[in-house]
């Protein structure tokens, strides 16, 4: 396996709740991203699914450092991505960049195409001399599938898929080493979103880009990644390879998550199992002691409530009582359940 | 005075409501002007478009005709305009003074000619002033947030709780107690920053708000994970999409301050004669409005062509600003 | 379970002889909603955005019909004229019929209008944040219904709407129809959403992509939800959405929109079996899949026609890889292409031979 380009350890991000107008005090926190670890590998895509609400757009952002992080670190090339300042996080900001969801939003409708596209280069310009930057903002335009003549116009005369090509050009701009998707295709109609998604790929053979996509759509997500992880309340509750997730899940919530997910195929009404989680995600505020998927886990007994289940590989599980099923071999993989166990088709 | 925020967001929704329907109504439609092969930007654009528009022409053309007039006066009248004759006093406009004289027998249209000096001055740089001092402050406490903005909104407050009259009587009666010679262009200055110090808040306000919106907004987000400096967002990223609703206020207010002006010079602690002044014939006029209504119809109406004139300059400026508008 | 809402299948005959008719219509009776030939225009600053061409469709008692389209293929707008809240203008009606149990709700005065919206016509949005009244709780907005329409007092509207938020399943009903709508969680929000389209008893229930706002979970929990009373009931519904696969999980008929027309319309089983039109199979293969990891996603190339300009001929010539010099020229009619199906495309019979 290739080295990690980007290794996070027990990340966590807490917003305090503040009350009061004048004298502000704080009555709470949101634990958004709480305790998260992953490694990404060069050249590989990690997929981060979740529900709204699990922490993982936060995530996004605290990896960008666009919001502090509560404690943790994430090493990008060996270095502390949450202890640089001043050039040193300028300088990362060209090997880390990110792609927001909501196309409408995410480009300055009071800037040219060309002017969106250009920044980074006015931002960092060492990256490239000024003579050049007008060839490289066209030639920018050319790979994400857009006409260079197009380098006059606003934001507000393309479409959604042809500005979420825009934000692909400028994140690309400085050629980056990762890029984190958050949410990139969300927004999209279906066949826009084919579209997109085949560009990201295309973009990270071209460029050899590691990605970290976020996504809540569980088939956008499968279709990129090469690993998975799956939060829910801010921590990582399952982390495994596509096909280890998708087809082998242990965990409760990752296998009611995959049969919710409605399936394109009228014959197979009725006929799948669906796991109908009841209630809805608890609060962020105050998360349930232990395992945070207990209020609305079927197999939840006491020992949830009380030790929270760390994610480990359940083959080197420290919990008495669980036992790995079985099943294929090499399809073991970390699961914070303390019962996991493989269930047969759970995606139809 | 009341605030003006609330205006601004209801006006910011519907072109949302608008831009969606362009959006989704459109898909991709060829783009204004030919791709020439120069890259422009929103300034040079704007100012392309402004050119073109039939509004920004007459509004332009009746501001330069104003500021040749303040400047050289003696090109539109000869008459003195501090000449009085009492036996002329109220006749109504005739062939030989085309707007009449007033209660003490002076040309009002020479009158209205030297008055558009000292009106337009305060007018044009109480506006600048306001709006520079309020957007200014305004960016940075949206920006900033936190401490800074509850530093800079209480400061607000307290000038804004301020009724104009007694705060400008404060004022000007402080630096300029009656009695004492001082020329009129030291009291114009001080009129202006009367008005600048007591009215800023309200830009500031709406400068604030609309901060507060533009930053959310997920191109800042992608504008720092750029590394982009705060100067850099707030002047690149968020001034461009705050400034239209500071500009219809400002274009507004114009005409407001030179009002004020007129109410200061009534009361005594503003400009007085010898200095001619839209605000000072109109407020002379008050009284003697059944009397003598062509006294106030000509410096009004003076004052009406110019405030028109700069509502519909920054009309013109906002949409030439807005690239959905072109 | 899912077979179709028709008992029997027309002799083909008649509704080709008149193109304003329902594409399937049920022998005798008249469907619960029908609309036919409707065309409405933006007239906004640009141009005249032809946004509806010629739009039909119809529901019965106890079926489900999806409408399915992307964003600004008029599924919405569709639903907004027949509940009467389009907004006039910018829109006009420039033709077409929405006849109710065979009334013409067009030309219907607008108390009378008032009167099925409700009723008759309930509609639900997709976001149920702004749909309801952040200022008044959500039990008064229920209640403010039942009032004002069925003249109930305020101690019977009050227990009406706890029963209805029971029927939604909203646990503590009697709690919660003192709070207000920003103390209820998205899931929440859309079942009061729905208890409210309820509280009239309406024949038709219009939902405008319920649950795309919300999480899969959720989403499950809402359509199972929506499925359950539609059945209990014998609602018709129409449903709007995106989604190709809550339409496979729910759907009884489907419709497909492209540039303000129905481009298909067929059961749901046949349609996804075999789809007649080359758009709505295009939309099926770009459709990423949770059972695949594909290398590359077929596309649609290009972008939906913009709507002051719709191309001569088949709307989605340019973007069809099927097209040819026809379809350039002349725009498809909606025809019948087996039974119970009709799709507008001049080589639907090919694709019917496919495969």
């Amino acid at each position: 396996m290739s080295e990690p380009i980007l290794q996070v350890r027990d990340l966590v991000k807490h917003f305090p709740v503040k009350r009061g107008v004048l004298f502000r005090r704080t009555i709470g926190q949101v634990k958004a991203v709480d305790g998260v670890s992953f490694d990404l590998n060069k050249g590989e895509t990690l997929g981060v699914v979740g529900e709204s609400g699990c922490g993982k757009s936060t995530l996004a952002q605290v990896l960008m450092r666009l919001e502090p992080a509560t404690s943790g670190t994430a090493l990008f090339e060996g270095q502390d991505i949450f202890s640089l300042n001043g050039s040193a996080l300028r300088r990362l900001r060209r090997d880390i960049q990110i792609v927001l969801q909501d196309p409408y939003t995410s480009l300055n409708p009071r800037m040219t195409v060309g002017d969106i596209i250009g920044e980074p280069f006015e931002i960092h310009p060492e990256v490239a001399p000024k003579g050049d930057r007008k060839a490289k903002v066209r030639e920018l335009l050319d790979v994400v599938g857009l006409s260079p003549e197009h380098v006059n116009r606003y934001p507000h005369q393309f479409s959604g898929g042809q500005r979420q090509r825009i934000g692909i050009a400028r994140a690309l701009a400085l050629r980056p080493k990762v890029i984190i998707c958050d949410e990139p295709v969300s927004a999209l109609d279906v066949s826009i979103q084919a579209q997109v998604m085949n560009l990201l790929a295309e973009l990270r053979r071209e460029f050899s880009l590691s990605y970290v996509f976020i996504a809540h759509d569980l088939s956008v997500v499968r279709h990129l990644s090469d690993r998975v992880g799956v939060m829910y309340l801010g921590r990582m509750v399952e982390m495994g390879t596509e096909e280890q997730i998708y087809e082998h899940p242990t965990h409760p919530y990752t296998q009611a998550l995959l049969s919710s997910v409605p399936v394109p195929d009228p014959s197979l009404r009725g006929q799948r199992e669906i796991i109908r989680l009841t209630g809805d995600v608890p609060s962020p505020v105050s998360p349930p002691s232990g395992c945070r998927f207990r209020t609305r886990c079927w197999k939840a007994r006491d020992l949830c409530a009380t030790e929270t289940p760390p994610l480990v590989d359940p083959g080197t599980s420290p919990v008495e009582g669980a036992t790995w099923p079985g099943g294929d071999e090499g399809a073991s993989h970390p699961s914070a359940c303390h019962f996991p166990e493989e269930k047969p088709k759970v995606v139809a | 005075m009341t605030d003006p925020t609330a205006a601004a967001s209801a006006g910011k929704m519907e072109t949302r409501a608008q831009e969606e329907i362009t959006a989704e109504g459109h898909g991709a439609r060829p783009g204004g002007g030919a791709d020439d092969g120069k890259q422009r930007s929103l300034w040079g654009d704007a100012w392309v478009s402004l050119r073109r528009r039939p509004i920004f022409i007459i509004s332009a053309v009746i501001i330069l005709f104003l500021t040749v007039m303040a400047l050289f006066p003696g090109l539109f009248t000869s008459v003195d305009p501090t000449k009085a004759d009492l036996s002329l006093a109220r006749q109504t406009p005739s062939a030989d003074a085309w707007f009449g004289y007033d209660q003490q027998g002076r040309d009002i249209y020479a009158r209205v000619i030297h008055g558009v000096r000292a009106s337009l001055v305060v007018g044009v740089l109480a506006t600048l002033g306001t709006v520079l001092l309020g957007s200014l402050v305004g960016l940075f406490a949206g920006f900033y947030g936190g401490w800074l903005d509850a530093i800079l909104s209480r400061f607000a407050d307290v000038f804004f709780g301020l009724p104009f009259v007694l705060g400008a009587i404060v004022i000007l009666s402080t630096f300029n107690p009656p009695g004492t010679p001082y020329g009129p262009v030291r009291i114009i200055f001080q009129v202006i920053f009367s008005i600048v110090v007591l009215s800023w808040p309200v830009t500031m306000r709406i400068m604030r708000s609309a901060a507060l919106t533009a930053k959310q907004q997920d191109y800042v987000k992608a504008a720092r994970a750029l590394g982009a400096s705060p100067t850099r967002i707030i002047f690149r990223h968020l001034l461009p999409n705050t400034l239209a609703p500071v500009l219809v206020y400002g274009s507004i207010a114009l005409g407001t301050y030179i009002a004020l002006e007129a109410t200061l010079s009534f009361l005594g602690v503003g400009l007085r004669t010898p200095v001619v002044s839209w605000g000072v014939m109109i407020s002379d006029a008050k009284e003697l409005l059944r009397i003598a209504p062509h006294m106030l119809l000509f410096p009004a109406g003076a004052l009406a062509v110019t405030v028109l004139a700069f509502v519909m300059l920054g009309d013109a400026v906002r949409d030439a600003l807005d690239p959905k508008m072109r | 379970m899912s077979t179709e809402g028709h008992p029997a299948e027309p002799p083909n005959e008649s509704p080709l002889q008149d193109p304003a008719a329902p594409a399937v219509v049920q022998q005798g009776a008249e469907p619960l909603l029908a609309v036919s030939g409707l065309h409405v225009e933006f007239r906004t600053r640009e141009g005249v955005a032809r946004v509806l061409n010629g739009v039909r469709y119809h529901v019965d008692a106890g079926e489900t019909l999806a409408v399915l389209g992307e964003s600004g293929s008029g599924k919405s707008v569709t639903a907004n004229t027949v509940m009467g809240i389009l907004e006039m203008p910018p829109a006009a009606i420039t033709a077409g019929e929405i006849r109710f149990r065979g009334e013409d709700l067009l030309t219907a005065t607008a108390s009378r209008r008032r009167e099925v919206r409700g009723e008759g016509i309930a509609m639900i949005f997709q976001d149920a944040l702004s749909a309801l009244n952040p200022v008044f709780t959500v039990g008064f907005q229920i209640e403010e219904q039942l009032r004002q329409r069925r003249g109930m007092s305020r101690r019977d509207a009050r227990k009406r709407a706890i029963e209805l938020l029971d029927l939604v399943r909203i646990p503590n009903a009697k709690g919660r129809v003192r709070q207000f709508p920003h103390e209820f969680s998205g899931g929440m929000r859309q079942r009061a959403m729905i208890a409210m389209s309820l509280a009239l008893d309406p024949e038709v229930l219009i939902a405008d992509e319920p649950t795309t706002a919300l999480d899969v979970t959720v989403q499950a929990q809402i359509m199972d939800l929506l499925a359950e009373i539609q059945r209990e009931r014998n609602m018709g519904m129409v449903l709007i959405t995106h989604d190709l696969g809550v339409v496979a999980e729910v759907a009884d008929r489907i419709a497909v929109m492209y540039a303000g027309r129905i481009v298909e319309e067929a059961d749901v089983h046949s349609i996804y079996r075999q789809p007649g039109h080359p758009y709505t199979r295009a939309l099926m293969d770009s459709m990423p899949r949770l059972d695949q990891r594909g290398q590359e996603l077929n596309t649609i190339k290009g972008l939906p026609p913009s709507l002051t300009a719709i191309p001569k001929g088949c709307p989605f010539h340019p973007r069809c890889p099927m097209a040819i010099d026809l379809c350039r020229e002349k725009d498809p009619e909606l025809l019948p292409i087996a039974e119970g199906r009709v799709s507008a495309c001049h080589r639907s019979d090919e694709l019917m031979r496919d495969e």
